[in-house]
């Protein structure tokens, strides 16, 4: 079967092209090394069968992203029969600066004019004749939106591609052509294939060209000697990227046409008046959290327009006097109607997902009961198997709409807006406005944020961004704190617990940021990545498109969910089940119900937490606690599940403690107030525990996606850098809200830190300034 | 006149004269379409006053001001 590689610019509507040509049989991978989507799929309308294969979008074949090195080196060295380079007939100029570099591949190249109707609608003409005539290389029109002319793009193509095509530069009329001739002789003499490419890129002085041919510099250095352009002088990088874009205004601009009579007085498009508000001066920064609200709205709240909250009671009173929820009691508890509010239609959807989930869980219980199943094996495949997969997947509906929300904002182009709106801000942390999105959306969940990440084109910004996303605490974090503040408020006899969760969401960011900076100037340090990138004009996304990206993310999310995330959520059931002489507890929720049975307390898992149990106690929750203290251990250990187990566990434990009257399946807060109570457990150590559990390792799930997106071997780092940084800021509170002199210390250990930070990177760059 | 592009106001243009800078960052400019001789005009600034927005080859380009610093412009009367 023949092969295509697609190449063009970011923007080009290459993707849009690949993902009509292929429909169906797309699949996305990874790039060997590096987390660059690589889609492949296989065109089978025509009369052969093609195999497809979607190169980066970029710029030029330069050697400083790893998207050029990945599709230089696909060129190259997998020989695909033909290269479809994809232009945007609107911006024909810098489109067809990277068509003059693949032109010098010896590589069969079919050039496809995409947006035409774009440019035709502006009255303008592109005569793709003479086009075709200058470039010597098939040219075609087509819209890959409207999927039209593809057929005839993919015939050309085909036939084309069973030609050889010797490469051909723009640059062989210049002063230079002695010296390329010269090169590409002696590259031909290495029996090294598409010599004229390599050899162009030698004289641009290219980073993997030098390397890789030290000996073929020499020829280029001899003739710096007798060279002297009057502008240029020997640097022959600018040289040869002048001659190229003279090059295309001489030759191929004139193929562009453009209406009569338009006058100076340019017409404003409709998209830059949509940017003139977007990007305005004193609207631009409040437009942004508007739509941020408005997201998070659209996607969690219960209350949907805050309509409940404005008095009004949707579905008049029950038989009980209290404003109507339907489906109350049931797993479908609140679907439409919660409390007398609209619930919003992220929030039904999640409910309707989550209930679904709750009823099929149901039949098999009742299923496995009625089979005399073992009671072992009932608890195992309901709560352990089961169970655990449900409660990672009743988070679908949430990633899902988040990614899909950010996909749709990258689509119309918004996200390169904030981008520029917000990069002087974030740049003095060490990262680019584009990280700003991902982090945000940890509020939400942070599987969809780490997996955009992938904006982010610089290895260390990512990285660093990645680990301080689990501190934007999601809404699975919540219950932790609602449940600790809510004991803590009864106990101290204050009346707003709501100002000590707001507080610790508030400190989740001020951490976020410390460790940002902290990153970037010690383990990750290295250059904000440059800002120099195209503002694309606004357009509509493709339905299409947007569903294609969805079901890959699905794909992935759920294939990971049944590898790595059900085998540590079964690992964790046992250690929760299992006593060390291989007795079975029974399912915990029961058996500490039947107060005061033993073997909660004898299980692997908790023997486990009373052996740790020292480590936590500069956190507060350690030896202090006496015999209760290890509670806070396993609750943290089964809040790697899903967070919220985290208070389903405390409650379980707390029953199994001697408490009486707690619903285990409750807002935890009585739990909390009968272990704060008994154990003597004080203020501090529970902000610490909250905050230990919103930084330390988050859920396996976002643990799994984080492992996808890291560079293989960072993974350990990561999750060292979460435990060290939970243990220290906990350690941080605990001991500063005990002994307030301790203050001193802590102050004196981080001033010392800095100083010690500043010194060694001061060494470094002098190091660096000498070489 | 001669003028840095990062010290350009609003709707001012010129033309390219030198671009400096070396390696990626220089790369990086030229094969967006900044060389010698492109007509520039500013569009806007971000509303922190950076980075700014240019027009350039009859696309929107965005650059820092450190970044624009880099680009010598002769102004346009």
């Amino acid at each position: 079967m023949i092969r295509f590689a697609l190449a063009g610019n970011p923007n080009s509507g290459k993707t849009t092209l690949f993902n009509s040509l292929t429909g169906s049989t797309a699949h996305v991978g990874n790039w060997p090394g590096v987390t660059v989507d690589k889609r492949e799929g296989t065109y089978k309308k025509g009369e052969e069968k093609v195999d497809i294969v979607d190169l980066p979008g970029i710029y030029s074949l330069s050697p400083y992203t790893p998207e050029e090195v990945i599709s230089r080196n696909y060129i190259l060295d997998e020989k695909p029969d033909c290269v479809i380079n994809i232009v945007d007939a609107t911006n024909l100029e810098r489109n067809l600066y990277l068509t003059t570099q693949l032109l010098e591949m010896d590589v069969p190249i079919v050039v496809a004019l995409n947006m035409m109707d774009m440019v035709e609608k502006n009255g303008d003409k592109i005569n793709e004749k003479e086009l075709e005539k200058e470039l010597g290389i098939p040219v075609v029109k087509i819209s890959a939106l409207k999927e039209e002319n593809l057929d005839v793009l993919m015939k050309r193509a085909i036939e084309f591609s069973k030609t050889k095509r010797e490469g051909k530069s723009v640059l062989e009329g210049t002063n230079l052509k002695h010296l390329i001739n010269d090169v590409k002789i002696a590259f031909i003499g290495k029996e090294v294939d598409n010599p004229l490419f390599h050899a162009i890129k030698i004289i641009e002085n290219d980073e993997i060209e030098t390397k890789n041919h030290p000996d073929l510099v020499k020829i280029v250095d001899d003739f710096k000697k007798s060279f002297k352009d009057d502008t240029f002088g020997d640097d022959f990088e600018a040289f040869v990227a002048d001659a190229r874009y003279k090059y295309i205004t001489e030759h191929y601009s004139k193929s562009l046409v453009r209406k009569q009579n338009k006058g100076e007085s340019k017409r404003l498009t409709l998209s830059d008046r949509i940017d003139r508000v977007l990007t305005n001066k004193w609207a631009g920064i409040p437009i942004f959290i508007v739509i941020l609200i408005l997201l998070f709205h659209l996607i969690f709240s219960e209350d949907f327009l805050l309509l409940n909250t404005f008095g009004v009671n949707v579905g008049g009173l029950n038989a009980e006097g209290e404003p109507l929820t339907l489906f109350a009691g049931t797993s479908f508890e609140g679907l439409f109607v919660n409390g007398g509010a609209i619930s919003s239609p992220g929030f039904m959807i999640t409910t309707a997902f989550q209930g679904f989930l709750d009823w099929i869980n149901g039949l098999i219980g009742t299923g496995l009961e009625a089979a005399h199943a073992a009671g072992w094996a009932q608890s195992f495949i309901c709560d352990g198997v089961i169970g655990g997969l449900f409660a990672i997947f009743g988070f679908l509906p949430q990633i899902l709409l988040l990614f899909l929300a950010f996909s749709f904002l990258e689509d119309t182009g918004y996200m390169a807006r904030v981008a520029f709106i917000l990069d002087r801000i974030f740049r003095r942390l060490g990262i680019s406005g584009r990280a700003f999105m991902p982090m945000i959306m940890g509020f939400g969940c942070s599987v969809p944020a780490i997996i955009n990440t992938r904006t982010l084109t610089e290895e260390k910004e990512r990285i660093s961004t990645i680990r301080v996303i689990p501190f934007f605490s999601c809404g699975a974090k919540l219950p932790i704190l609602t449940a600790v503040a809510g004991g803590l408020a009864i106990i101290l006899n204050f009346p707003y617990p709501d100002l000590i969760t707001v507080s610790m969401y508030l400190l989740g960011m001020v951490v976020a940021i410390i460790c940002l900076v902290l990153m970037r100037n010690t383990t990750m340090r290295g250059d904000v990545a440059p800002f120099i990138m195209e503002l694309p004009a606004y357009h509509m996304p493709q339905f299409k498109s947007l569903m294609i990206h969805l079901w890959d993310k699905t794909k992935h999310f759920v294939k990971k969910a049944f590898t790595i995330i059900l085998f540590s959520t079964i690992i964790i059931w046992l250690l929760q089940h299992l006593t060390w002489d291989w007795r079975f507890v029974g399912d915990w929720e029961e058996s500490a119900g039947e107060a005061g049975d033993t073997l909660i307390g004898q299980t692997i898992l908790s023997s486990i937490g009373k052996f740790v149990q020292p480590i936590f106690t500069p956190l507060g929750f350690g030896s202090q606690l006496g015999s209760m203290g290890w509670v806070f251990a396993v609750a943290a250990v089964t809040g790697l599940v899903a967070k919220e187990n985290c208070i389903t566990t405390i409650s379980v434990l707390a029953l199994s403690l001697g408490a009486t009257g707690i619903d285990v399946n409750g807002d935890g807060i009585d739990a909390m107030q009968f272990l704060i109570q008994s154990s003597g457990m004080d203020v501090a150590a529970g902000i610490s525990f909250i905050a230990f559990n919103m930084l330390t390792i988050p859920c396996f799930a976002a643990v799994a996606t984080a492992k996808g997106e890291l560079k293989k071997g960072t993974l350990k780092w990561t999750l060292l850098f979460w435990i060290a940084t939970s243990y220290i800021v906990s350690s941080l509170i605990y001991t500063v809200g005990t002994w307030w002199w301790t203050t001193f210390i802590w102050i004196a250990v981080i001033a010392l830190a800095i100083v010690a930070i500043y010194l060694i990177n001061k060494y470094r760059d002098m190091k660096v300034l000498k070489v | 006149m001669l003028k840095n592009l990062s010290k350009f106001k609003i709707g001012e243009s010129g033309i390219i004269k030198n671009v400096l800078g070396e390696g990626k960052l220089r790369r990086r400019l030229f094969d967006m379409g900044v060389t010698t001789g492109a007509k520039v005009t500013l569009i806007k600034k971000a509303p922190l006053g950076d980075p700014i927005e240019v027009n350039i080859r009859g696309y929107e380009l965005t650059l820092r001001k450190s970044e624009a610093c880099l680009v010598e412009m002769e102004v346009e009367e």
